[in-house]
C-alpha cells in the first residue's frame, strides 16, 4: 500500500499534467468523461485516448530504460514500419497468422539486437548507432511492401487492433500488459537497479561487477520488441502496412513521453508508469486540440512548448534557480 | 648561494577552497620568485590541483589573496589569469589534436589578411616561435602527428608566448621518456634564466632534485612547509610529504595479526605485470593477514590492485587462487572468486551518485547473484540497515542519495557494498584518503576487525603510520615496479619511508 | 602511411573512391549518365540538399547536430508563398525576411543548447516540431506561387555544352559550398568551430567563447536551411509545409559519407559535396535502371552510412591504440576537477625516472 502511494506521489507532476489535459477535453467536449458499454466494449473519450495512445505508450515503455542508460533509440518508428510490413507480407504470402505475428515480433528483436550490438560492443554513440537503422529502415520496409500500401484481410491480424478484451480495445490491453510486464521485469528482478546504475555511473557499476555490456544490449533489444508490437497495432489498425508513414516521427513522441515522465536525458532514474502517463498526456493534448476544432497542427507547437518547459526544468543551469525558489516558498510556509 | 634573493613575482596568501564536507585547501601560502623553478609536491588530495586551479582562475576561491608584482589580482576565469601573466600546462595536454600546430598556437588571435586567416604567415610565425623553444617542426601539420613530448613543448610555447611571467607545469614529465625529459629540462632551465617563475608539479623525486630551486609541500589541503631544494635531504622530503617525521613516535600502536598464518596463501601473484602499466610484482595474500602497499603517487601502487581485481588484464606472470592459476578478464571474474575492491577515486569509480545508500550497498551482491535473483526490498533494507549500524554510517536512513554523505561515510558504504558479498579478499586503495581525521582511526579499526575475522586484506595507502600499524607485510612500490618487501618487526614508518625514498641512481630506467 | 593518408584524410579519400566507383559503374552501364546534361540535372535536383549539407557540416564539425533543418526549410517555403502570394511582397524582400528569420531561429536554438546545457539533438528536435507546427498552421495545403519575377529566376540557367543546363539554383548551391568552405577553413570563426568540435572544454581553456560560437553555428545552419527553402520554392514554384520531411537525415548522411566525424572536430564541406553527389548519383542510377525502386536509395544510403561510421570508429580505435596519445575520442578528465586522480588512470607511455 505504501509503495503504491509513494509511486503516486512521485507521479504527481505527470498526473497533474494529465488532469489538465483531460480537463481541457471536458471543457471543449462536454460528455467527454461519459463511458458506455455497447456490445461488450466500453466507449468514451477516455477509452479513445487510451486506444489512440497505445502505440506511443508501447514505444515509451521500451524507450524509458534506453534513456535511463544515457542512450536514445531513434529507430523505433522505423522498426514499427518494418515489423508491420513483415506481418502484412507474411499473411499475404499465406503464412498462418500466429507465424506472421511471431515473425513481426522477431523482426523487432533482430533490429533491437543490431542497435544493441552497435552500442554495447562497438561502443558507438547511441544516437549515431540508431541513426543508421533510422535512415535505412524505411527502405527496408518498402522493400518488403514493394513500395505499396500492403493491405490484407486476414481477420486475426486485423483483430490485433479491432477486437475487444475485457471490455477494452485490444491495443489498450496489449499496451497496459506490456507496461505491466516491463515494470515487473525491471522491478521484480534486479534489471532496473542495473539499468539505473549503468546510466548513472558506468565505471563504478563495472567495478561493482555489473555486466554493463549486457545491460546496454538488453535495453535496445527490449525497445525493438516493444516497437514491433506497436507496429503490429498500427498496421492492424489501417488493415495495411504503410512503409512510408507507419510510425513516422513516433520515436520523437516516445522520447517526449519519457522526458515528460520525468526521466532525465542524462540517464539514471526512470519509471515505466510515469512514461506511460507521459504518452497519455501527449495523446490527451492531441485529442483536445482535435475536439476543439483547432488545427491538429497546433499540437506540434504545443508539444514543442511542453518539451521546452520540461528541458528547462531539467537543465542543470536552471536547477539552482529552482532550488532557491523552493527554499523561499518553504520559508514562507514556515512563517505562515 | 644567492646573496640577494630575486624579486617575488607571485605571492599567494591564505588561499582557501571549501567543497561540501571537505576543505580542499586551507590557508595555503605560495611564494614564487623571478628566475626560479619551484616544486609543488604532495600526495593525492594534498591540494595541488586545487591550488593550481585557484591560481589560474579555473575555480573561484573562498579566501586568500594573490598578488603579482605587488599588485593584487583576481584571476576570473582562465582568460583573466592569462592576462595577469599566469599560464598553466597540464599533464593531459589541453591543446586540440584536430587542429594544426600553428592553429593551436594562435587560436583566437590568428594573423589575418582581408578578413581571412593568413595561413602561410601563421605557419611561418608558428615555426619561428617553436624554433626559439628548440623545436624545428612544420607548424602546418596537425598536432596529433606529434609525440606527447613535442605537444608538451608546443603547449609551453603557447603559454609563454601568451603571457609568461608565471608558468605552471602540472606533471609535465609523466608520459615522457628519459631523453624527452632532458629536452624539457634544458628548455625550462633556459626559461628560468630568462627570469620566468616556473611551478613544477611532479611525483618523480629525482626530477625535483635535478631541476628545482625551491620546494613547497602540501598535505591534506595544508601547507607543510617551503624549503630550498639544496637544504632538504630526500628522506626529510618524503617525511614531509607523508606527514611523518622518521624519528617521531607513532600515535597508532602497531597491532599486526598474530603472524602470517601457516599454510598456502589464498592468492599468490607471481611476477604479475602488464606492459606500460606496472612491472612484474609478487604478492602473497593470506586469510587473516594484511598486505600493505606503500609508495608515492605514480609508483604503480594502484596498478597492482587493478591487475589483482581484473580491471586490467595482466600480460605477464600468473595469479594463483586456491592453488589454481586463473586469468582475470574483468572485475566480474575477480568477484566470482570472492574478491572485493574499494577504489581510490570514490566519486568516479566508487559510489553511484544519485542512487540511494541502500542501492549502493546492495549493488555488488546483487550483481554477483545475477539479475534474475533479485534481493527483495525487505532483504535490501535489512542488509543496508545492518551495515549502517555495523559500520556506524551516519545517516538518518538508507534511502538518502549516497552523494549527500561525508567522505568517510561514503567510504564505509563502499566497504559495506563489499562486505555484503562476504569476500575472501578485500582490496582497498587509499581507504582513508579525503576523510576527516576522526574517521581515519575508525576505518583502521574496521580493517583490523575484518582481518581478525579471517579476511585477507590488501591495503594501498599513503598513510605510512596506518600501513605500519596494521600490516603483516608491506610491499613497497617505486617507479611502477616493486622496490622491496618489509616483514614483521622491520615494518616501521621510518623503514617504509626509507624504502620509498631510497636513492636509486643506480637503477636503470623502467 | 604517407603524409597525405592520415586519420584526417582517410575518410575523405574513401568518399572519393566510393564516388568514383559508383560513377564508373553508372557510366559503364548507361553512357548517357556521363553527359553534362545529367550532371546539370543532378546539381539542380539536389541543390537544396547541398545547401542544407553545408549548414549541417558546420554544425557537425562543431560537435553538434541539427534535426530541425528540414522543418525550417518547409516553414520557409510556406512563409515565402504566403508573403509573395498573400501579402504581395516583392520576392527580394520576402527572401531577405525569411533569411533573417531563419538566422534568428537558429540563434535561439543555439542559445537553448548552450544555456540549458541540453543535448543538441533534443533541442533541435523540439525546434523541428515548432517549425513544422508553425508551417502547418500557416497552411496545410501546397500554395502555388504565381509571380513573374519568380518564373524568371526559376528559368535562369547557364547553357552547358552537350545540352546541359546549370540552373540558378544549382549555381547558388555551388556558391554556398564555396562560401561554406571559406567560412570553415579560412576564417577565425572556422577555427573556433573546429576547436569547439575538437574538445569544447579545452577550447574554453584556450580562451574561446564557446557559447557565442555555439549560437553562431546554429544560426548559420538555420540560415542555410532558410536558403535551401528559397531554392526549393524556386525549384517547385510553390510552398508546402511538409516540404523537406526527413531531409535532415539525408543531410546528415551526406555529411558523414563526406568524411566529417560525427564526434566533431574533423571534416569539411568538400566531402559533404561529394556525399550529396553520391546520393544523387544513386537515385539517378536507380531512375535510369527503371526496374529498381526508389527505396533502394534509402537502403544504399543507410549501408554507406554504416560503412563510413564503422570506418571512422575503426580509425579512432586504431589511432587510440597504436597512434600517438591525445587523438583519442575519450572524454577528457578535466583539469579543474576537484579530485583528479592520475594514479587511478594510467597514462600512456612507460614511466621514466630521469637520469641525473
Amino acid at each position: 500500500m505504501s509503495a503504491v502511494t509513494q509511486r503516486l506521489k512521485a507521479a504527481r507532476p505527470q498526473l497533474a499534467l494529465l488532469a489538465v489535459a483531460l480537463l481541457v477535453n471536458v471543457f471543449v467536449a462536454p460528455g467527454f468523461l461519459d463511458l458506455r458499454l455497447q456490445d461488450g466494449r466500453l466507449f468514451g473519450g477516455l477509452i479513445d485516448i487510451l486506444n489512440r495512445g497505445a502505440p506511443v505508450m508501447l514505444l515509451a515503455v521500451g524507450m524509458a530504460p534506453v534513456i535511463a542508460t544515457r542512450g536514445i533509440d531513434l529507430s523505433v518508428g522505423v522498426i514499427m514500419a518494418i515489423s508491420g510490413a513483415v506481418a502484412a507480407a507474411g499473411v499475404n504470402a499465406g503464412l498462418a497468422w500466429p507465424v506472421a505475428i511471431l515473425a513481426a515480433l522477431a523482426t523487432g528483436l533482430v533490429c533491437g539486437l543490431w542497435n544493441g550490438l552497435l552500442v554495447a560492443v562497438f561502443r558507438l554513440q547511441p544516437i549515431v548507432a540508431t541513426l543508421i537503422l533510422m535512415v535505412a529502415g524505411r527502405g527496408i520496409a518498402q522493400l518488403i511492401t514493394e513500395g505499396r500500401i500492403l493491405t490484407f484481410t486476414e481477420p486475426h491480424l486485423i483483430a490485433v487492433a479491432g477486437s475487444t478484451l475485457a471490455a477494452l480495445p485490444l491495443p489498450v490491453v496489449l499496451a497496459l500488459a506490456a507496461a505491466g510486464l516491463t515494470g515487473l521485469l525491471v522491478r521484480a528482478t534486479a534489471l532496473g537497479l542495473f539499468v539505473e546504475a549503468v546510466g548513472t555511473n558506468p565505471r563504478s557499476s563495472r567495478l561493482a561487477g555489473v555486466h554493463t555490456g549486457l545491460v546496454l544490449g538488453a535495453v535496445y533489444v527490449w525497445s525493438g520488441l516493444m516497437a514491433a508490437l506497436a507496429g503490429l497495432i498500427a498496421t492492424a489498425d489501417i488493415k495495411g502496412a504503410d512503409a512510408n508513414n507507419a510510425g513516422l516521427w513516433l520515436e520523437l513522441d516516445a522520447i517526449l513521453a519519457v522526458v515528460i515522465g520525468g526521466t532525465s536525458l542524462y540517464g539514471g532514474r526512470f519509471s515505466i508508469g510515469r512514461s506511460v502517463l507521459g504518452a497519455l498526456v501527449l495523446q490527451a493534448m492531441r485529442t483536445a486540440i482535435l475536439r476543439a476544432g483547432l488545427p491538429p497542427e497546433l499540437n506540434l507547437v504545443l508539444m514543442a512548448l511542453v518539451v521546452a518547459a520540461v528541458l528547462t526544468q531539467q537543465s542543470p543551469a536552471f536547477r539552482p534557480v529552482a532550488t532557491r525558489l523552493m527554499a523561499r516558498l518553504k520559508n514562507k510556509e514556515a512563517q505562515a | 648561494m644567492a646573496v640577494t634573493p630575486p624579486p617575488v613575482v607571485l605571492a599567494a596568501r591564505g588561499l582557501t577552497r571549501q567543497y561540501p564536507g571537505v576543505r580542499a585547501l586551507d590557508g595555503v601560502d605560495l611564494t614564487l620568485r623571478a628566475g626560479e623553478i619551484h616544486a609543488l609536491l604532495g600526495e593525492n588530495g594534498a591540494g595541488k590541483s586545487t591550488l593550481i586551479n585557484l591560481l589560474t582562475g579555473a575555480q573561484p576561491r573562498d579566501g586568500g589573496t594573490i598578488t603579482m608584482d605587488g599588485v593584487e589580482i583576481d584571476p576570473d576565469g582562465p582568460g583573466g589569469a592569462v592576462k595577469a601573466g599566469i599560464a598553466a600546462v597540464y599533464q593531459e595536454i589541453t591543446l586540440l589534436p584536430n587542429l594544426t600546430v600553428a592553429q593551436n598556437l594562435y587560436l583566437g588571435r590568428e594573423p589575418t589578411r582581408w578578413g581571412l586567416v593568413h595561413r602561410s604567415r601563421m605557419n611561418q610565425e608558428g615555426a619561428a616561435l617553436l624554433r626559439r623553444f628548440g623545436l624545428t617542426i612544420d607548424a602546418s601539420r596537425p598536432l596529433s602527428d606529434f609525440s606527447t613530448a613535442v605537444q608538451q613543448l608546443i603547449a609551453i610555447a603557447r603559454a609563454v608566448d601568451l603571457s609568461a611571467k608565471v608558468l605552471i607545469l602540472d606533471e609535465p614529465t609523466a608520459s615522457l621518456d628519459t631523453a624527452e625529459v632532458q629536452t624539457l629540462f634544458t628548455l625550462l632551465r633556459s626559461l628560468r634564466d630568462q627570469g620566468l617563475a616556473i611551478v613544477f608539479v611532479t611525483h618523480f623525486l629525482d626530477q625535483v632534485y635535478a631541476l628545482t630551486d625551491r620546494i613547497t609541500v602540501l598535505r591534506n589541503g595544508r601547507l607543510v612547509g617551503e624549503r630550498r631544494t639544496a637544504d632538504l635531504p630526500r628522506l626529510d622530503l618524503v617525511a614531509m610529504m607523508l606527514g611523518k617525521t622518521p624519528t617521531a613516535e607513532s600515535h597508532l600502536s602497531r597491532r599486526p595479526a598474530a603472524g602470517i598464518p601457516a599454510g598456502a596463501p589464498l592468492v599468490r601473484a607471481e611476477g604479475l605485470g602488464r606492459r606500460r602499466l606496472v612491472g612484474a610484482f609478487d604478492a602473497e595474500l593470506h586469510a587473516g593477514a594484511v598486505l600493505g602497499a606503500a609508495g608515492l603517487l605514480g609508483s604503480g601502487r594502484t596498478e597492482t590492485a587493478m591487475l589483482l581485481f581484473g580491471v586490467e588484464t595482466a600480460d605477464q606472470g600468473q595469479l594463483v587462487v586456491d592453488g589454481k592459476a586463473v586469468t582475470l578478464r574483468s572485475p566480474r571474474d575477480a568477484i566470482r572468486l570472492g574478491f572485493g575492491f574499494c577504489p581510490e577515486d570514490r566519486k568516479l569509480d566508487g559510489i553511484v551518485a544519485g542512487l540511494s545508500i541502500r542501492e549502493n550497498i546492495v549493488l555488488a551482491l546483487q550483481a554477483k547473484r545475477g539479475w534474475w535473483r533479485r534481493l527483495s526490498t525487505a532483504q535490501q533494507h535489512e542488509l543496508a540497515d545492518r551495515y549502517i549500524k555495523l559500520l556506524d554510517i551516519r545517516t538518518p536512513d538508507a534511502e538518502k542519495p549516497i552523494q549527500l554523505l561525508s567522505g568517510g561515510n561514503q567510504q564505509k558504504a563502499l566497504l559495506a557494498r563489499w562486505l555484503a558479498t562476504e569476500p575472501r579478499l578485500l582490496i582497498l586503495d587509499e581507504p582513508t584518503r579525503g576523510i576527516d581525521v576522526g574517521a581515519h582511526a575508525e576505518i583502521v579499526r574496521l580493517l583490523e576487525n575484518l582481518r581478525d575475522r579471517g579476511m585477507a586484506l590488501y591495503v594501498i595507502s599513503s598513510e605510512i603510520e596506518e600501513v605500519a600499524a596494521y600490516s603483516d607485510r608491506v610491499l613497497v612500490m617505486r617507479d611502477r615496479a616493486p622496490a622491496g618487501l618489509l616483514e614483521g618487526d622491520s615494518i616501521t614508518p621510518a623503514a617504509i619511508v626509507n624504502a620509498i625514498a631510497a636513492d636509486h641512481h643506480t637503477r636503470g630506467a623502467a | 602511411m604517407g603524409r597525405f593518408v592520415t586519420t584526417r584524410t582517410l575518410p575523405l579519400l574513401a568518399t572519393v573512391v566510393v564516388f568514383v566507383l559508383i560513377y564508373a559503374v553508372c557510366a559503364a552501364q548507361y553512357p548517357a549518365m556521363l553527359g553534362l546534361r545529367v550532371m546539370g540535372n543532378l546539381l539542380t535536383d539536389n541543390a537544396f540538399l547541398g545547401i542544407l549539407a553545408v549548414g549541417m557540416t558546420v554544425v557537425v564539425v562543431a560537435g553538434g547536430i541539427d534535426l530541425s533543418v528540414g522543418a525550417v526549410m518547409g516553414l520557409t517555403t510556406v512563409a515565402l508563398a504566403r508573403l509573395i502570394e498573400g501579402a504581395g511582397l516583392p520576392p527580394a524582400l520576402a527572401f531577405a525576411l525569411v533569411l533573417a528569420l531563419g538566422g534568428l531561429f537558429g540563434a535561439g536554438v543555439g542559445a537553448a543548447i548552450h544555456y540549458l546545457k541540453a543535448p543538441a539533438f533534443i533541442v533541435t528536435l523540439t525546434a523541428m516540431f515548432l517549425a513544422r507546427g508553425c508551417a502547418l498552421l500557416i497552411s496545410t495545403d501546397s500554395i502555388p506561387i504565381h509571380n513573374a519575377a519568380y518564373d524568371t529566376l526559376a528559368a535562369t540557367a547557364l547553357a552547358l555544352p552537350g545540352g546541359g543546363r546549370l540552373t540558378l539554383v544549382a549555381g547558388i548551391m555551388l556558391l554556398t559550398f564555396l562560401a561554406g568552405g571559406i567560412l570553415l577553413h579560412g576564417t577565425r570563426f572556422g577555427a573556433r568551430v573546429f576547436a569547439l568540435g575538437g574538445n569544447a572544454h579545452f577550447a574554453q581553456l584556450m580562451g574561446i567563447n564557446t557559447g557565442r560560437t555555439t549560437i553562431l553555428v546554429h544560426a548559420f545552419c538555420s540560415l542555410m536551411a532558410a536558403l535551401a527553402g528559397i531554392v526549393f520554392s524556386l525549384y517547385t514554384r510553390s510552398g508546402y509545409a511538409l516540404t523537406g520531411t526527413g531531409v535532415e537525415l539525408d543531410a546528415i548522411a551526406a555529411v558523414v559519407i563526406g568524411g566529417t566525424l560525427l564526434t566533431g572536430g574533423v571534416g569539411g564541406v568538400a566531402g559533404s559535396f561529394i556525399g550529396v553527389l553520391i546520393q544523387g548519383l544513386i537515385l539517378t542510377w536507380i531512375t535510369f535502371d527503371g526496374t529498381l525502386s526508389s527505396w533502394w536509395t534509402k537502403i544504399a544510403i543507410g549501408a554507406l552510412l554504416f560503412l563510413f561510421i564503422a570506418v571512422q570508429r575503426l580509425i579512432l580505435v586504431a589511432s587510440a591504440r597504436y597512434g600517438r596519445s591525445g587523438a583519442g575520442p575519450a572524454a577528457p578528465n578535466t583539469p579543474n576537477q576537484a579530485t583528479s586522480a592520475p594514479a587511478s588512470r594510467p597514462s600512456s607511455g612507460a614511466a621514466a625516472p630521469s637520469a641525473s
